[in-house]
């Protein structure tokens, strides 16, 4: 690592960080944003939505992205003014700090499929940003001379001595004092002088190391503080002393410049005097502190997956183990089998611990629905706020990940559908301003999301009678409130009057439901009419272990995910009935559920045939209809590895995954959703292959 | 088969380029041969985990250390009925493209060391077995062995998916 130049790997590697680091930036800056209310003055809030784009800023330049440069420093500006307090944030300015951060990503996004922006790409944006800028240089002149520098005018052209002498460390931090130089520059005119003092014989020369100092004379409109601000993200790696030479010639200690040498002494003592540089300067040390505290190392994700495979695979070994003692020593070893429960409690642990790495805080998809919110409401025109609690409850990066688009669905329709207008509302004696909750809680091994709004509540006339206009349901059907409020889950339901630029794509509701159970979850709906809707989400914590039930049914063994079953009983003669067309359906407290043999699905033989020989497992399927799966006996309640078939073989109809019993063998968990479907279809080919046998009788 | 067989011998060392080796096994009473970098390991029959609605020389699936390999009995692959397995049984793993999977066949023969130019081409004759499944023919003193593609075997094993989805 001794060559001062990088190889291209190196520099991809560079880049890689650079980007990861810009999504951590941006995620950081909307949540920010997102928090920003108008006329407040949340300076701790402006200040880091101003570090994320300076330092996206600093890498950008390094890697030469001059669009995103410039428009960086632009949206850095207006933050800058408002910061100092010299420019208010009203609406306009905070629409445009939001447009502005979407041009910012989308440039960033650009840079990182290596794409060079259209010219003109977020020009509108740029030029409301510039126009808020000069306008509110004009306006703010005055007052900002007045309240931030009270000797001086603004406007008047004043001379800095600058000394500027890095640390050695300052590159290994990424830092570059050839930029700060070129920002100087662009304060005012800037004569330089370059001191070598500190170069080191040419043996003992280190390229990694800052050698230089520089002191520099700058003529400049520019306070104090602006000037300080350069220095921002150095000046606590160097020896920094900026000086008004011109107008404050009678200090003493700025007429006796000291020696070099001593600056970092003179600095030192003559902070409190210098006003309001060091001010800001240990203002922002301090927020920077701060939010730098939570410690954290950044991992591949790869190295995470493999550790809970490997973990996975230990649980298996640990059950196989225990499996084979006991059944070949017969219990007489009190000791070993006290180690084997020893071992079996530690390898749970181990394996609680490992799923506890891949947990992160909800929080990173919550916090993008504020502004979600703020805009779609802008867009109709409502008066919504959005309350959210539970941020920090943990689940899965990869529930995470699939989490995004079902809640954004949700809170955009709670919006658009579901809050009324002001003037509706206030006429329904409820406050004008609607008001959207966000939750999210743990539930056993589930995690429970609610979307919940204090709105009209679903319209279920116009719901029923959407329904039997699109032919969802037959015109004759009697539902109840419940069934109507589902209906909404159907496929290709949407009910806003009209389409509008928020909602009402022809992607709805059922759209959520599908990618809620993709991730094993499901989704309800309760609305109470005039009071509001609430939608409740329940998805497990993780796609990596599953509570299952084992049945057996015939030799084969599966698994049913224990979440979806109510109950399991063995029927008696009288509750089973057959319907004409054969099916079979069992009756249980008045209702009549349907009957699916298990071993008919999946051609099972030597299975038991007669319900009311085997046992009936009662299952509430996502959409909230039950279902009777007949199968051989229960085995028991167990917590299984989830394995993927399709790694080496391809998707099985009715079956979601794999995973390894205490015996070494493979179980199969059932994809119980996928039921129905394979069993109609299963009762057509029966069907269709008797058919022409019971003509020819 | 599409061995490269006029690149000149100009030494030991392309000799030695040219020479692949086979593992052969027997299925009823013919012997078949595979790549041996295609192997990955030859174990005895167990019991297999059977997947629902899969073609009938879809056997299920088994647990290797912990990964999840489908099973194929390579005699009801040829279309020669199942194999009833025994204890004495062998499964070959094999990788093919990125994926594992196991063949169930009677027994392993041996290791063969063959000259690519030795391999000889499927005469076009009535056989029971699919064409397209053989590579080539390998002659081992006065018999033969016949050399499979496994890709052709396994490229397409879900058609029974296929046929129920349709």
């Amino acid at each position: 690592m001794s060559t001062p130049s990088f190889g291209s790997d190196e520099l991809a590697q560079f880049r890689r960080t650079f980007f990861e680091e810009c999504t951590e930036l941006l995620a950081d800056l909307e949540e920010r944003l997102g928090a920003l209310v108008a006329y407040s003055s949340d300076i701790e809030g402006l200040n880091a939505i101003f570090r994320a784009v300076h330092s996206v800023k600093a890498g950008a330049g390094a890697f030469g992205y001059t669009v995103l440069v410039g428009f960086a420093h632009r949206f850095e500006a207006l933050l800058d003014r408002l910061r100092d307090g010299k420019a208010e944030l009203d609406e306009r300015t905070l629409t445009a700090l939001v447009a502005a951060a979407d041009v910012f990503s989308a440039l960033v996004d650009l840079a990182r499929q290596g794409e060079t922006p259209a010219d003109d790409f977020g020009a509108d944006v740029a030029e409301e940003l510039s126009a808020l800028l000069d306008g509110e240089t004009r306006l703010a002149a005055a007052p900002s001379a007045a309240t931030c520098v009270p000797t001086q005018a603004a406007s008047e052209d004043r001379t800095y001595r600058i000394v500027f002498r890095p640390n050695a460390e300052l590159f290994r931090h990424a830092n570059e004092p050839l930029y700060l130089i070129r920002e100087l520059k662009t304060l005012g005119s800037l004569a330089i002088d370059c001191d070598l003092a500190r170069l080191p014989p040419f043996e003992a020369f280190s390229p990694e190391d800052s050698y230089l100092g520089w002191t520099m004379t700058l003529r400049s409109s520019s306070s104090p503080a602006d000037i300080a601000e350069v220095f921002e993200f150095v000046d606590d790696e160097c020896e920094l002393v900026i000086e008004d030479i011109a107008t404050a010639p009678t200090e003493p200690e700025v007429t006796a410049p000291p020696p070099l040498q001593e600056v970092a002494k003179a600095e030192a003592t003559d902070a409190p005097s210098e006003g309001k540089p060091s001010e800001i300067k240990t203002s922002d040390t301090k927020t920077t502190g701060k939010t730098g505290s939570i410690s954290s190392i950044r991992v591949d994700l790869y190295r995470v997956d493999r550790l809970v495979n490997m973990v996975g695979e230990l649980v298996i070994a640990q059950a196989m183990l225990a499996q084979q003692f006991i059944e070949s020593r017969k219990q007489d070893d009190p000791g070993a089998l006290q180690g084997f429960e020893h071992l079996a409690g530690l390898t749970r642990e181990l394996q609680e611990c490992v799923m506890a790495i891949r947990m992160q805080p909800v929080k990173s998809v919550f916090s993008r629905m504020p502004r979600l919110v703020r805009d779609v409401g802008h867009k109709t025109g409502k008066d919504v706020r959005l309350e959210m609690s539970g941020e920090q409850t943990e689940v899965d990066k990869t529930v995470i990940e699939e989490l995004a688009d079902p809640l954004t669905h949700m809170i955009r329709n709670a919006v658009d559908h579901g809050i009324e207008d002001a003037a509706t509302r206030l006429a329904a004696g409820k406050p004008a301003g609607g008001v959207i909750r966000l939750s999210a809680q743990h539930a056993g091994s589930n995690i429970l999301i609610h979307v919940e709004d204090d709105g009209a509540g679903l319209d279920r006339d116009r719901l029923l009678a959407k329904a039997i206009d699109k032919g969802i349901v037959p015109a004759s059907a009697k539902l109840s409130a419940e069934e109507i409020d589902e209906l909404i889950f159907s496929p290709g339901f949407s009910t806003a009057a009209a389409v509008t630029d928020v909602s009402g794509r022809g992607v709805g509701m059922d759209v959520v439901r599908r990618n809620v159970q993709a991730l094993g979850g499901r989704v309800q709906v309760m609305s109470t009419p005039g009071k509001g809707t609430r939608f409740t989400l329940v998805i497990p914590l993780t796609l990596a272990v599953l509570d299952g039930m084992v049945v057996a049914v015939g030799w084969e063994k599966y698994i049913l995910p224990l979440t979806s079953i109510v109950e399991s009983f063995r029927p008696g003669r009288g509750q089973i009935r057959v319907v004409p067309g054969g099916g079979e359906v069992v009756s249980i407290r008045g209702e009549f559920v349907r009957l699916i043999h298990l071993a008919r699905v999946f051609g099972v033989s030597e299975a038991v045939a007669d319900p009311c020989q085997g046992l009936v497992v009662l299952i509430e399927l996502a959409n909230g209809s039950k279902l009777g799966v007949v199968v051989d006996e229960l085995i028991g309640q167990q917590q299984v590895v989830i394995k993927s078939l399709q790694d080496n073989y391809d998707p099985v109809p009715g079956i979601s995954g794999a995973t390894i019993l205490g015996n070494g063998r493979v179980a199969l968990i059932v994809d119980i959703e996928e039921l129905t479907r394979l069993y109609d279809r299963s009762v057509r080919i029966a069907e269709a292959t008797r058919l022409p046998v019971a003509a020819n009788a | 088969m599409a061995e490269p067989q006029d690149i000149p011998n100009s030494g030991p060392d392309a000799a030695a380029a040219q020479a692949r080796q086979f593992i052969s096994f027997r299925v009823g009473d013919d012997e078949f041969a595979i790549d041996i970098m295609a192997v990955r390991e030859i174990k005895g029959w167990t019991e297999t985990t059977v997947l629902p609605n899969q073609q009938d020389y879809m056997l299920g699936v088994l647990n290797l250390r912990g990964t999840i390999v489908p099973i194929f009995d390579l005699r009801c692959r040829f279309g020669l009925g199942l194999t009833t397995a025994t204890r004495s049984h062998v499964v070959i793993i094999v990788a093919i493209g990125g994926r594992l999977l196991g063949m169930l066949v009677d027994a392993v023969s041996d290791i063969l060391t063959v000259n690519a130019a030795d391999i000889r081409p499927v005469p076009d004759v009535d056989q029971p077995i699919d064409n397209a499944f053989l590579a080539g023919i390998i002659p081992v003193g006065d018999s033969m062995v016949v050399l499979l593609s496994l890709e052709n075997l396994f490229a397409n094993h879900g058609p029974a998916n296929a046929a129920i989805a349709a």
